[in-house]
């Protein structure tokens, strides 16, 4: 367990002053319900960009990238130039016309304008639920982690974490929370930018990273580059340790998942909604494109390199390994990997065996064991603040999302119509408040009972992997009907939940990882099961609302004008120079992913 | 907008680099400080500092046009 010194917690306490400040500052300009939840539609461009992609950059980010790169190398980069920078290309184009243009206050608002309100409440009930208890996932692992590493009260983290997060956002609604997003962006980039640099120097720079890997990946029964080249073995499943072959990788990641989440979350469409124009809302999310595309080399390097440094490299040699005797400290005697250390029996403390008899890592541990490892007093104070900077922006794009889903597509729509704008107003700052209790509520939940939530995130994975069938057809053909949405969304959830059940990874046991219907087919790996279920939920769903569509009434065309592709006059960007355009930067971004695609090949 | 976001973003970042400049000078060759030989905390001190007063430039430069206006 390692001891801040008090340089640490006085950056902490700056942080924390500074991103209450903020709320503060901005409280007298949030007059109005538009305010609170949409910013007025008056924020920058440059500024939405930022907010759009720290929203993302929460812990499943900083941490489980760090992880994923410890766990198959390179080809995590997958997850940004595959399975994120087409779909914030796509969306910044040829879907935010339709998201600000039709003036919906929210996804689930335009799915109303679009198709009906059986299928807006489909989808606000499940977005709102899955925001709190993502939310609270997401504080159960923060306090978890500041009680490993820190021997820190997890009562006390999750409770001062959310209680500044609700007091910012209550303080100034979106604009506080996105402001506060772009200084965590900041944070989290100089933050974990040391790190790399750091960690590199101790293995002998990328071409030492390279060698050491290769060591591991032939230990491991790959080929010597299996860990640093992101292409070359995705031929099949069995060559690379991601354990998926490139269709699958290219479909159920880089299409179905990528443009489900990218293209229809409200968490990350709210910050584009908030932009002071129509063109300087396309460009948020390809603004947000260019810090994406180099993510993989501030979070996903770390992971790597934790698992190659030597454990005497560092300002604290002794730290790695963990104790066979609690699972509740950090201090030396298994066996690790570079300073990944082993995972721990919850029950007896000692390191966890797979099947072969191979000790279990605990890869969520690699980042943070690199800034335990590399950072000395002061920059340990920036690493660890810029960790807590993810957990808070994560938790307010979900807070914020929530507080607009539930005032407007739910309170407003279904229980009390037509008050005065003070009174949702009001709503607001009191549905953050609930977010907030809630998502506090859910955390201990997860500490009590952690497969109800691998079950909850199962289920958020069935509703969100069809989405983007529903809203590509309805952006796209103007046959679609509403009918014709909410049955396809439905089919598409259950066809997703059928494919689970019938399915199973290889060695694992049956339940929440599949099979609970009948094990049918088996994947190489959980990752493989996980993209080829969103496959069929996203095919089941678009062939179902086609033919459903086929034998309803559609709209008529007038009133699906700003809607639907056809029936909407196209945009002339002539209000900024050439080089800022969406179809610029567009360009300028698809270029550079394929570039960097090609290098790490 | 109501408040130019680089105010405390540049704010922050000043007084972190301030912070970590002041500790990596004071902690010079102390046992830990200096990581793969580097005096770290005093460089990415420095670095923030920078980083930080060039957030409030920016931030003073986009007021002046506005102050002008108010002044005619």
């Amino acid at each position: 367990m390692t001891t801040l010194g008090w340089v640490d917690y006085a950056v902490m306490l700056l942080y924390f002053v500074f991103v209450l400040g903020i709320g503060a500052a901005l409280r007298r300009y949030v007059r109005t319900s538009e305010d609170f939840f949409l910013s007025g539609r008056s924020i920058p461009a440059w500024v939405t960009g930022l907010a759009f992609i720290s929203a993302n950059l929460g812990a499943q980010e900083v941490i489980g990238m760090g992880a994923s790169g410890a766990k198959y190398g390179i080809a995590t980069s997958h997850f940004y130039w595959i399975g994120a920078i087409p779909a914030m290309v796509f969306i910044g184009l040829f879907m935010m016309p339709f998201y600000y243009g039709s003036r919906a206050r929210s996804v689930p608002e335009y799915l109303k304008l679009r198709f009906d309100e059986k299928t807006r409440a489909l989808n606000a009930v499940s977005f709102a639920i899955m925001t709190v208890f993502s939310s609270g996932i997401s504080l159960y692992a923060m306090g978890k982690l500041l009680h490993l590493l820190l021997g820190w009260s997890f009562d006390l983290s999750i409770f001062v974490a959310a209680g500044v997060v609700l007091a910012y956002i209550f303080l100034g609604g979106l604009t506080s929370a996105i402001y506060n997003e772009v200084l965590q962006f900041f944070l989290i980039v100089l933050g974990f930018a040391p790190l790399v640099f750091l960690g590199l120097r101790a293995v002998g720079g990328w071409s030492g990273l390279v060698a050491r890997l290769a060591d591991h990946a032939t230990a491991n029964g790959f080929a010597p580059g299996a860990y640093t080249r992101s292409w070359a073995f995705m031929g099949h499943a069995s060559t690379n340790p991601v354990g998926v072959e490139w269709f699958g990788l290219v479909m159920g990641l880089g299409f179905v998942l990528s443009f489900g989440y990218w293209c229809t979350d409200f968490l990350v469409v709210q910050r584009a909604m908030a932009a002071n124009s129509m063109t300087a809302a396309r460009r948020t999310p390809l603004i947000a494109a260019f810090p994406k595309m180099l993510f993989p080399f501030l979070v996903i390097l770390p992971g790597m390199l934790a698992l190659v440094v030597s454990p005497t490299s560092g300002v604290r040699a002794a730290a790695p390994a963990v104790s066979s005797t609690s699972p509740t400290s950090i201090t030396s005697g298994a066996p690790s990997a570079g300073i990944v250390p082993p995972k721990l029996d919850p029950r007896t403390g000692a390191p966890l065996r797979d099947a072969a008899g191979g000790v279990v890592l605990d890869y969520d541990l690699a980042t943070p064991m690199m800034l335990l490892h590399f950072f000395p007093a002061g920059l340990l104070g920036l690493g660890l603040t810029a960790l807590l900077a993810s957990f808070m922006s994560g938790m307010a794009g979900n807070v914020t999302a929530f507080n607009t889903v539930w005032t407007y597509d739910l309170y407003q729509s279904y229980v009390r119509p037509g008050a005065p704008d003070t009174h949702y107003l009001a709503m607001g700052r009191f549905a953050t408040v609930a977010g907030v209790a809630i998502s506090i509520a859910a955390a201990y939940v997860a500490a009590s009972f952690n497969n109800i939530m691998d079950f909850l995130q199962l289920v958020f994975a069935f509703v969100n992997a069809p989405l983007f069938a529903t809203f590509a057809l309805g952006m796209f053909w103007k046959r679609t009907t509403g009918h014709a949405a909410f049955t396809g969304l439905v089919a598409g959830t259950l066809a997703a939940a059928l494919h689970h059940g019938l399915s199973l990874p290889a060695g694992a046991s049956v339940g929440v990882k599949g099979g609970y219907l009948g094990v049918v087919t088996t994947f190489p790996s959980e990752l493989a099961q996980t993209f080829w279920t969103a496959i069929v939920a996203w095919t089941t769903c678009f062939v179902v609302t086609i033919l459903v569509s086929l034998v309803t009434r559609p709209r008529a065309p007038e009133e699906l004008r700003g809607l639907v592709y056809g029936l909407t006059p196209k945009l002339v960007d002539t209000a900024v120079a050439w080089f800022q355009r969406p179809v610029t930067l567009a360009v300028v971004v698809l270029v550079v992913t394929v570039i960097l695609n090609a290098v790490f090949f | 907008m109501s408040l130019d976001v680089r105010l405390p973003i540049g704010g922050f970042f000043s007084l972190l680099g301030l912070l970590l400049t002041g500790y990596g000078w004071a902690t010079l060759g102390a046992p830990g400080a200096s990581p793969t030989g580097l005096p770290i905390d005093l460089v990415w001190g420095v670095a923030l500092f920078v980083f930080g007063v060039a957030m409030l430039g920016l931030a003073r430069r986009a007021r002046k046009p506005s102050k002008e206006r108010l002044h005619k």
